[in-house]
């Protein structure tokens, strides 16, 4: 078993996403996260799933998602050179006390305070799995009161598009995802 | 020109060249249904079960090539397609089901009849249209048929509210489809089709495997140039069977649970596995750890998501059979295989697997063959599931292509009279018998009435032992002759014929059954013949579940007393 990161490009239409789900759902899959915005296509979105499985079952699975007739093009890039980030937000408890050490944490992780309250602040922290996973582990001992996270968004680093739409419109810069 | 949805359905399904809808109208189709009239070209049937409706047009589809189209209303009306949905889904069969759904407004909130039918045949369409604009109607249609019969075909569900049916729109059906998602791969890579090449022009024991693609992409001619060629004996899946005609010298039957022994055998001794259109299904690998364990193998398949799902694949292609095929005759040299064939002809010899044997009771296994002696192997033959099928793909002889229709992927009791019924309906001037088991057919017994109201000449051939025999035969084979809810009754199947307005024979003597299917060919209409067999009768050979096809099981000796003269497969030299 190990973690696949798969990436998609789909028409944007309703019913979609379910019937992707349902090829992982008939198996027993579990998708660990999917995350899912406009692409630079208009009319396509861009979906990224990260699933846990066995590489001959999932690569089974992602030519039964290429088969479905809404989703243009879908490549597995976990063993491609990628850039990987996820965004989290996360309430945590806060005193006066502990307020100004909370701040030093999310200096070093270069994360952002976006609310405080009299009794908790909510960070904001974008990064890869492991770099929030540790902000999370440090911020714990304070008290985590909530926590929302994305899920992961991935493309392959450098001129290597995994999808046959992106050579013909001009290489997208710093793409806005939604 | 402005137009009603429910008129929007009936000029697309013109162009979409349909001529005949099997249907069961309700609250939810009744627009579609009253604007039906104004389009006399458009052949409706009604049948008495939407499950009637949809294996109708999975028959009519197999039989004709074409597309299929059946019509149910909302809610139980659309649940009762499910079941020939999923059949219509894993054996590649194109229809396009129409249902109604409640006005748009209701959708969600579990109104009368409402169910969630897109959602509900999700993973067992190819895919399927909720429409909620009647203006995005045509492009639906045109698509939805266009997905039915090209590729892999499958079955397309469009779910149609009953008020975009009475929404008005203009009407423009485009000429050509948008979909960037699809693009079914034709024409086999260069490369691989070289490599497939290489290696059948190296093999000292290549075995051609070929399913049902073979039929659907009508490759009959290239298989046969391929084998002759190369000289390469062919066996086919159960859905493959009547791809190549089965008299032909270098024809070694059926593989699989209940193949023949020597077709298994060859599968287990070849050294190239050329497989055309065949998803390597269990029922015809057996244990699949042992399949083929010398063989190189190569996969010829539309499908990429076929290829290596079951097997290890050598050289895999994807494309359309035919396609592949010319481009592979064009490579291969000549060769011949003498050794491996006369290998093939001594295991035919040892282990004949289709025979006969004396008996004073009525055999199925002789019944069958006298359907095939009588109709001289020019019917298309429709079955239900279990013995009734395998009897029936063993010992008719398929030399016409196209002539076996079965419900494989699924195995659906219940399938054989409605297909049969829309194998007529597509093929008037062709024989269709339906080879039916008592079980299947108490199943979708209503659909005689369509039947007889619409005066098809379906022949029906009951194969009565009293049993649900395949499961019985399993009981008596791993649990210990346990009958636990096999046997069963059934009602006077000739006095059921003739309630429903036709006629019937019993059969219950050998000497009965050559007259007996001469006077049901004689007969314009449909006629039943409920054959009194020995009840219990096995299937042989058979693979036992868990073993592979080299350890496949022929009938106990001990039963096998006499050869019968007719037992011998007649083998021209084609």
């Amino acid at each position: 078993m190990t973690k696949h990161t798969l990436v998609a490009l789909v028409e944007d239409k309703p019913g979609v996403l379910n019937r992707m789900a349902s090829l992982f759902r008939r198996r027993g899959f579990n998708i660990e996260s999917i995350a899912v915005g406009h692409s630079e296509v208009p009319h396509l979105s861009r979906m990224t799933i990260v699933v846990d499985g066995a590489a001959a079952m999932v690569e089974q699975v992602r030519k039964q998602l290429d088969k479905v007739v809404d989703v243009v093009k879908v490549s597995d890039i976990t063993e491609d050179d990628i850039v990987a980030r996820e965004l989290a937000l996360i309430k945590v408890k806060a005193t006066s006390s502990t307020r100004s050490e909370i701040i030093q944490i999310v200096d070093i992780f270069r994360a952002n305070i976006v609310d405080v309250a009299t009794d908790s602040v909510t960070i904001e922290v974008t990064g890869d799995e492991e770099k929030i996973n540790s902000l999370f582990n440090l911020l714990r001992g304070f008290g985590i009161k909530e926590i929302a996270r994305t899920g992961c968004i991935a493309m392959t680093r450098g001129t290597s598009g995994p999808l046959p739409t992106e050579k013909k419109s001009p290489k997208p810069k710093g793409q806005k995802t939604s | 020109m402005k137009m009603t949805g429910a008129q929007m359905l009936c000029e697309s399904l013109i162009r979409e060249e349909v001529e005949v809808i099997f249907g069961f109208p309700g609250g939810a189709v009744l627009p579609l249904y009253d604007t039906l009239p104004q389009y006399p070209q458009l052949r409706h049937i009604l049948v008495r079960h939407e499950q009637g409706a949809v294996h109708a047009a999975d028959g009519y589809a197999r039989a004709t090539g074409k597309v299929g189209v059946c019509i149910a209303t909302s809610g139980p009306g659309a649940t009762n397609l499910v079941t020939g949905i999923a059949n219509a889904h894993l054996d590649s069969v194109p229809i396009v089901a129409i249902t109604g759904q409640v006005a748009r407004p209701f959708i969600g909130k579990d109104a009368f009849q409402e169910t969630d039918i897109t959602g509900i045949t999700l993973p067992i369409t190819k895919h399927n249209y909720l429409v909620l604009d009647v203006a995005s109607l045509p492009r639906i249609i045109k698509e939805a048929f266009y997905l039915a019969r090209s590729g892999r075909p499958g079955p397309i569900l469009i779910d149609l509210p009953r008020d975009v049916q009475i929404d008005q729109a203009e009407f423009h059906y485009p000429s050509k489809v948008d979909l960037s998602g699809y693009k079914p791969t034709l024409q086999g890579h260069p490369a691989q089709v070289k490599k497939a090449a290489n290696l059948i022009d190296e093999a000292q024991r290549p075995l051609i495997i070929a399913g049902r693609g073979v039929i659907i992409s009508k490759a009959y001619a290239e298989l046969k140039q391929l084998a002759e060629k190369a000289q390469v004996p062919v066996v086919t899946t159960l859905l493959g069977i009547s791809c190549f005609p089965e008299s032909h010298a270098l024809s070694y039957g059926m593989i699989g649970m209940h193949g023949m022994a020597y077709a298994n055998l060859a599968v287990d001794a070849a050294d190239l596995i050329i497989a055309i259109g065949m998803r390597f299904d269990d029922r015809a690998t057996a244990k699949v750890s042992a399949f083929a364990p010398h063989a190189h193998i190569i996969h010829i398949d539309i499908d990429p998501a076929e290829i290596g799902k079951n097997v290890r694949v050598d050289v895999p292609i994807v494309g359309d059979a035919k396609a592949v095929l010319q481009e592979l005759n064009k490579l291969i040299i000549s060769a011949r295989h003498i050794d491996w064939i006369q290998q093939l002809d001594d295991w035919r010899r040892e282990h004949p697997s289709i025979t006969i044997r004396d008996s004073q009771g009525l055999l199925p296994q002789f019944v069958i063959r006298k359907i095939y002696e009588v109709t001289q192997g020019k019917a298309i033959i429709v079955t239900g599931v279990g013995q009734n099928q395998m009897w029936a793909a063993q010992h008719y002889w398929y030399n016409k292509p196209n002539s076996l229709i079965s419900s494989g992927g699924l195995g659906t009791m219940g399938f054989e009279l409605p297909a049969a019924m829309g194998a007529k309906v597509g093929c008037p001037d062709e024989v269709v018998w339906c080879i039916a088991g008592d079980g299947g057919f108490q199943m979708t017994i209503q659909e005689l009435a369509t039947i007889v109201q619409e005066k098809l000449a379906v022949k029906i051939a009951i194969m009565n032992n009293g049993y649900l025999g395949m499961v019985r035969q399993w009981q008596e084979l791993f649990y210990k002759k346990r009958y636990v809810a096999t046997p069963l009754s059934g009602p006077d199947f000739v006095k059921i014929a003739e309630a429903y307005g036709f006629s019937g024979l019993r059969v219950e003597h050998k000497e009965e059954v050559v007259p007996a299917i001469q006077k049901a060919m004689a007969e314009e209409g449909p006629f039943l013949i409920d054959f009194k067999i020995e009840p219990e009768e096995n299937v042989y050979p058979m693979v036992p579940p868990g073993a592979s096809l080299a350890e496949v099981l022929e009938e106990p000796r001990k039963e096998r007393k006499v050869v019968t003269d007719s037992a011998t497969l007649p083998v021209s030299n084609i």
